[in-house]
C-alpha cells in the first residue's frame, strides 16, 4: 500500500501520519505538497490535522482550494480512500466529500485532552478491526471541532450508518459532558455514504504507543492496510 | 472599468449555536443591557474589485461569498455596500 499525506501551509500532523504509515503499518508513505497536481499512484490520501494556512476565514476553507485537493477530490469521486483528521476533516467538509461543518467549540476553549469514542459501526474500511460500540480512547486537540448539519442530513447519516465515532464517557453513554466541543449527537467521525471518506476530530495518529497513552488508533490504521490487501487480492 | 469597495456581513445561520454571540450577550447582561435578548457575532469582510456596473460587482462579490467566503451550511451573507472606491 502506498500512502499519499498531503503537506498544506500550516500542516502539523504530517510527520505523525507519516510515522503511522510507514514505521507502524511498514508500508509506504510519500508528502503531496499542496501545490503539486499530481497523487503519485497513491493508494491513499490522508489529510492530516493542524492549521492549514492559520484557518483564516474559516477552518480548512482555504485548503480546500489548494491545487492538489483537485486531485484529491476527484480521487475521492473514484472511489479512493481519503482520511481527513482533525483539520482534515474541516478540509474534507469545506470540500464537500462529507456533509456538514465544523464549527467554534461551544465553549470557546482549544480542547486537548484525551476522549472517550464509542465506535458506531465496523462496517467500514477504517474500523474493521474494532469491536461494534467498543469504548476507545483517542486524543482530541482542536478548536473548531463542533460537528454541524442539517437535520435531514443528520438523519441520513444515523440512518445509513454514516456516524462511526461518537463522544461517549467512560461507560460508553453520549451524554453533554462527554462531548468536548458541543457536536450535534455527540458526533466524533463520519464516512461518506460510499464509504471511502472518512473524517474525524480525535488524532488515531496520536494513539499508535503505550509511550503516547493509548494505542487504540492502531486498529483504524491496521483496518485501512486490512482493506487494501483485500482489494489486492480481489 | 470602475473601482468598486464592497462590504459584506457573513453571519452564523439562524438556530445555530452561535458561542461567541453567548459569550458577548452574556458580558453585555452583566453591564446591566438587560433589555438586548440575542447577539449574532460574524465576519465583516471589504473587497474592491473592478466592475462595469455597481450591478456587476454585485453579482462578482455574490459568486464569491457562494465559493469561499460564506459556508452555506452554516452561514448566511449579506452584501451591505457597493460604492465606488
Amino acid at each position: 500500500m502506498k500512502a499519499g499525506i498531503v503537506r498544506f501551509p500550516g500542516s502539523n500532523c504530517d510527520e505523525d501520519a507519516y510515522h503511522a504509515i510507514a514505521d507502524h503499518l511498514g508500508q509506504e508513505a510519500v508528502y503531496l505538497w499542496h501545490k503539486d497536481h499530481d497523487l503519485q499512484n497513491v493508494d491513499l490520501v490522508i489529510l492530516p490535522g493542524g492549521f492549514s494556512y492559520g484557518d483564516y476565514l474559516r477552518a480548512g476553507a482555504i485548503a480546500r482550494f489548494s491545487p492538489i485537493m483537485r486531485e484529491v477530490i476527484a480521487f475521492a469521486k473514484r472511489g479512493g480512500p481519503v482520511l481527513g483528521i482533525c483539520n482534515g476533516f474541516q478540509i474534507a467538509c469545506e470540500a464537500g466529500l462529507l456533509p456538514g461543518a465544523l464549527l467554534r467549540n461551544a465553549s470557546l476553549r482549544f480542547v486537548s485532552a484525551p476522549a472517550h469514542l464509542r465506535v458506531e459501526s465496523i462496517a467500514t474500511r477504517y474500523t474493521s478491526q474494532y469491536h461494534l460500540n467498543q469504548v476507545i480512547s483517542i486524543p482530541v486537540a482542536h478548536g473548531d471541532g463542533r460537528y454541524t448539519a442539517d437535520a435531514d442530513t443528520l438523519a441520513r447519516l444515523e440512518g445509513e450508518g454514516q456516524v462511526v465515532f461518537r463522544y461517549v464517557n467512560g461507560d460508553g453513554e453520549a451524554t453533554a459532558a462527554a462531548n468536548p466541543n458541543g457536536s450535534l449527537r455527540n458526533i466524533a467521525g463520519i464516512v461518506s455514504a460510499e464509504g471511502n471518506v472518512l473524517g474525524m476530530m480525535p488524532h488515531p495518529e496520536r494513539a499508535l504507543d503505550t509511550t503516547l497513552g493509548s494505542t487504540d488508533g492502531v486498529p483504524l490504521f491496521a483496518s485501512i492496510l486490512e482493506s487494501m490487501l483485500a482489494e489486492v487480492k480481489a | 472599468m470602475t473601482r468598486f469597495r464592497c462590504a459584506i456581513h457573513i453571519v452564523p445561520r439562524r438556530g445555530i449555536l452561535d458561542p461567541q454571540g453567548k459569550a458577548v450577550a452574556d458580558a453585555l447582561h452583566s453591564l446591566g443591557f438587560a433589555d438586548l435578548s440575542d447577539v449574532r457575532v460574524g465576519r465583516h469582510v471589504i473587497v474592491e474589485t473592478e466592475a462595469a456596473t455597481a450591478d456587476a460587482a454585485r453579482a462578482r462579490i455574490t459568486a464569491m461569498c457562494e465559493k469561499l467566503l460564506a459556508n452555506p451550511v452554516t452561514e448566511d451573507f449579506e452584501i451591505a455596500s457597493v460604492e465606488h472606491a
